[in-house]
This record gives structure tokens, C-alpha cells and sequence, in this order.
């Protein structure tokens, strides 16, 4: 018999916010996060923009000491770990501790740091490369900075399935709990691969949009225009709670993980197969996981990255499982507004797509100004919606032909 | 001038080991006073190579446990 799985805290850092507070106002007014890049100097580059974070303050969450020393993605999750727990008002000690997990993902961990550190191996030789190149490179270091902080000794892993990494790592750190090897996971992706090296590598792919002029409309998901997504950065974390535990203790229940499910397209290295069938399954088998019917769901909060292929290919696996534009719930990208956070896509849409469920608000799909060929579903063009939101499926892709599903749903007793 | 290592080398190591001045007294052990883990001696030690231009050995590194051994390697090996 598995147990139940509750959502009782989030935390986020992103293009449109530095907390939860401000990201949420950010989705529901349907503002777009994306801007000039500032971190280095684009001028040279193909592609000049991204949603980059706006004013956050690392040394509010750590020490001056280890801002040196760690990469960005791991100061995002620290940040947004802390502000979720703070927000489920968990206490992890020596009583807990053993039973609390945490699993998060990354796609490319501290690119930036391997930069650099390659930079000073380059110009100064061997000698001068930082005892913390490495602990700051590893994806796991995230979790594992988490947990050094939390005192969090139960399960720990690290998902690094590129774009479906969050997705991954939550569904993992659900069935950790669902199967009681944990009593509480803290569970998400962080990112931070705003470099010179993965810009001109994803402009290499002909993966990202060169609207260099108009930065606010370049994430375009569904739309005719759409030329590439936008690379973001940040995290998203929820705590996760077996519901008999976070009930006894009185804690405040955002929303319940129904089910879950991966697959692998099998097909390519990077683009998604005709009519994206590996997807279609997906989601066919995180309902059959969730004990539901495509009609309970009412919000898909689609991976919808503003690439010609995704956003067509995800339409179609939509409609083999969902049916046509009248038959279809809601489907809508907030990538149009945050970029694609890559690793972290998957923790911060779940943060949204659980936002939607507690807050009745459909998030909108904004620059969607005219609809792709067979792009013909129900994207919540432009605005948010008001509606009853009693289930989400969030759907996230990744590199390597990986997909991942997961439904939230209206928690009741 | 060797109040000048002194000073330089204290400084280094209160902006290296996020420590007050006060603490850095050349009896501290980085370790056990200082609150520093093997990985904070190596970034501490290539920071002195920078700031003072001289190169200090793995097994020099290793005898380094407080403020006053890397002040007295440095005056020694920096006249």
C-alpha cells in the first residue's frame, strides 16, 4: 500500500522573483522575466539574451566565506531550500532527521565555475586552481550542501537528466516517501548556466532564440514565431511530507502528488520523434499511476519551450491522450514568462503548477500572439485565468530523450 | 617590515577564513581556533603564494598548523 504524498512547503528564486511571493505576482500579471544579459559581456555572441535573477542577495543565505567557494545553482538551492522549509515550518533534528531526504536536480551543475577554473588553469598553470573546483562543479553538491545545512541524513540523490531533472528529482523524492524509505524529502532543480561557454554551445545547437532586439517577447511558446527557447536561471523546492506525518504535526498543506512517470523516446539525442509518442506515453502512465482519467485533469503545465519542434510535438502527444482544442484542459508554458531554467524547469513549474491548485489561477501562456501550424489547443493566451484547478500535469523534457510527468492534485482528506 | 608580513599575513587570513582580527593571534591554529578544514589551508596558502610571489611546497604546507608558522616561513623566505 503506498502512502500518501503532500506538498506542505515551496521556495523559488527566478526571473520574476526572488521568493514566492513576487514569482507568483510575476505569473499571474503575466510579466516577462527576460532581459539583456548582464552576467558577461554578450556583445560577441550569437544570442545577447536570457531571464537572469534580478537583485537577489547571496549573502543573505550564506557567509561571504562560501559565496567564493560554491557555484551559483548550489547558493539557489540553499536559498530556496531555506525559504521552503521556513515556509512548511519543518523542523529537522536528531529525532527526524534519519527520515527526511533530499533529491535535486541540475542539468550542467557549475559550468560557470569549470569556466573560470579552466580560464586560470589556461593562463596561470596547475598550481592555481582552487581546492574547490570541484565540490562546486558536481550537480550533487547541491543536495549535499543542503544537507550539511539541514541536517537532512535520509535518502539523498541527484537527478542530471538535463531538461526533465526537477521533474525526475521530485517524482523520485515522492516515491521515496510513497514507498517509506523517507518521511520527508526536500525536492526540486536548481540552475545557473548563464556562461559563455553554454550560450554558445545552445547557440551551437541552434537551440536558443537570437530576438535579441525584443528580449520580452523572444520566449514564445505556441507561437508562429517562436525561434528557440531562452535559457533561465534559478530553483524551485518543495517539501515533500507522507500525509499522515505533516497532518499530525498540523502543518499547512498546499496540495497532494498524485502520481508520476518517465519514459525515453529512444530516438535522438536532442530532438523529440514525430507526434512525440514517448511523451504521449508519459503522460498516459502518470495517470494510470495517479488512478485518474484525462478528464480530472484541469491545467497542463506544459514543458512548452519556444523551439519549432518541442511545442509542436508536445501539442499532438497532448491531443492523442487528451483529444482535440474542446476536449483538452488548459495547457499553458510559464517558460513564456521565466525562460527554460533547464535542470530547474522542472522544480520551479512545480511550485506554479501548485500555486494554481491552491490559488484557482491558470497561468498564462503570454506572446502567444498567433498560433503555429498545429498548434490548436486551449495555451491561456496572454492572461491568467480564475477557475477551479482541482488537478495539474507538468510535464518536462530533456536532452536524451527524456520525459517525465507529474500530477498534483486538490489535497483532501 | 616584519610587522608589515605580520599585518599582511593577518589580513589574508581574516578575508580568506572569515574570521576577526582579534581571533588571528599567532598562537591560532588554523584548524582548531580558526575553525579552517584542509580545503580552507590550501586556498589560504595559495593566497599567500600570490600576495607575497613565492612558491611553498606541499610538505612546507603540511607543517603549517597556525598564524605564527606561516608568518615565520614568510620572513625567512622573503628577505
Amino acid at each position: 500500500m503506498r502512502k500518501r504524498v503532500v506538498i506542505t512547503g515551496l521556495g523559488t528564486v527566478n526571473p520574476l522573483g526572488n521568493n514566492l511571493k513576487d514569482s507568483w505576482k510575476g505569473i499571474c500579471a503575466g510579466r516577462s522575466g527576460i532581459g539583456a544579459i548582464t552576467r558577461f559581456d554578450a556583445s560577441g555572441f550569437k544570442t545577447k539574451i536570457a531571464g537572469e535573477l534580478k537583485g537577489f542577495d547571496p549573502l543573505s543565505f550564506v557567509e561571504a566565506k562560501e559565496r567564493r567557494r560554491l557555484d551559483d545553482f548550489i547558493i539557489y538551492a540553499l536559498a530556496c531550500g531555506q525559504m521552503a522549509l521556513d515556509d512548511s515550518a519543518l523542523t529537522i533534528d536528531h529525532k527526524n532527521g534519519d527520515r527526511v531526504g533530499i533529491i535535486l536536480g541540475s542539468g550542467i551543475g557549475g559550468i560557470s565555475t569549470l569556466e573560470k577554473e579552466h580560464q586560470v588553469l589556461l593562463k596561470s598553470g596547475p598550481k592555481r586552481i582552487s581546492p574547490f573546483t570541484i565540490p562546486a562543479v558536481l550537480p550533487n553538491l547541491a543536495p549535499g550542501n543542503l544537507a550539511i545545512r539541514f541536517g537532512a541524513k535520509g535518502p539523498i540523490s541527484c537527478t542530471v537528466t538535463a531538461c526533465s531533472a526537477g521533474n525526475n528529482a521530485i517524482s523520485d523524492a515522492f516515491r521515496a516517501i510513497s514507498y517509506g524509505y523517507a518521511d520527508a524529502m526536500i525536492t526540486g532543480g536548481a540552475e545557473a548556466a548563464i556562461s559563455p561557454l553554454a550560450i554558445s554551445a545552445f547557440n551551437a545547437m541552434r537551440a536558443i532564440s537570437t530576438r535579441n532586439d525584443t528580449p520580452e517577447e523572444a520566449s514564445r511558446p505556441f507561437d508562429r514565431d517562436r525561434d528557440g527557447f531562452v535559457l533561465g536561471e534559478g530553483c524551485g523546492i518543495l517539501i515533500l511530507e507522507e500525509m499522515t506525518k505533516a497532518l499530525d504535526r498540523g502543518a499547512r498543506i498546499y496540495a497532494e502528488i498524485a502520481g508520476t512517470a518517465s519514459t525515453c523516446d529512444a530516438y535522438h539525442i536532442a530532438a523529440p520523434p514525430p507526434g512525440h509518442p514517448g511523451a504521449a506515453k508519459c503522460m498516459e502512465l502518470a495517470l494510470q499511476d495517479a488512478g485518474m482519467i484525462p478528464a480530472d485533469i484541469d491545467y497542463i503545465n506544459a514543458h512548452g519551450t519556444s523551439t519549432p519542434l518541442n511545442d509542436l510535438h508536445e501539442t499532438e502527444a497532448i491531443k492523442r491522450i487528451f483529444g482535440s482544442h474542446n476536449k483538452s484542459p488548459a495547457v499553458s508554458s510559464t517558460k513564456s514568462m521565466t525562460g527554460h531554467l533547464l535542470g530547474a524547469a522542472g522544480g520551479i513549474e512545480a511550485v506554479f503548477s501548485v500555486m494554481a491548485i491552491k490559488e484557482g489561477i491558470i497561468p498564462p501562456t503570454i506572446n502567444l500572439d498567433n498560433p503555429g501550424d498545429g498548434c490548436d489547443l486551449d495555451y491561456v493566451p496572454q492572461r491568467a485565468r480564475k477557475g477551479d484547478v482541482r488537478a495539474v500535469l507538468s510535464n518536462a523534457f530533456g536532452f536524451g530523450g527524456v520525459n517525465t510527468s507529474i500530477i498534483f492534485k486538490k489535497f483532501e482528506e | 617590515m616584519t610587522t608589515d608580513i605580520e599585518k599582511k599575513v593577518k589580513g589574508i587570513i581574516v578575508e580568506q577564513l572569515n574570521v576577526t582580527e582579534e581571533e588571528c593571534v599567532p598562537e591560532a591554529a588554523f584548524i582548531d581556533d580558526l575553525g579552517a578544514d584542509s580545503l580552507d589551508i590550501v586556498e589560504l596558502i595559495m593566497a599567500m603564494e600570490d600576495n607575497f610571489d613565492l612558491e611553498i611546497s606541499d610538505d612546507v604546507l603540511a607543517s603549517m598548523r597556525s598564524v605564527k608558522d606561516v608568518v615565520e616561513f614568510i620572513k625567512a623566505n622573503k628577505s
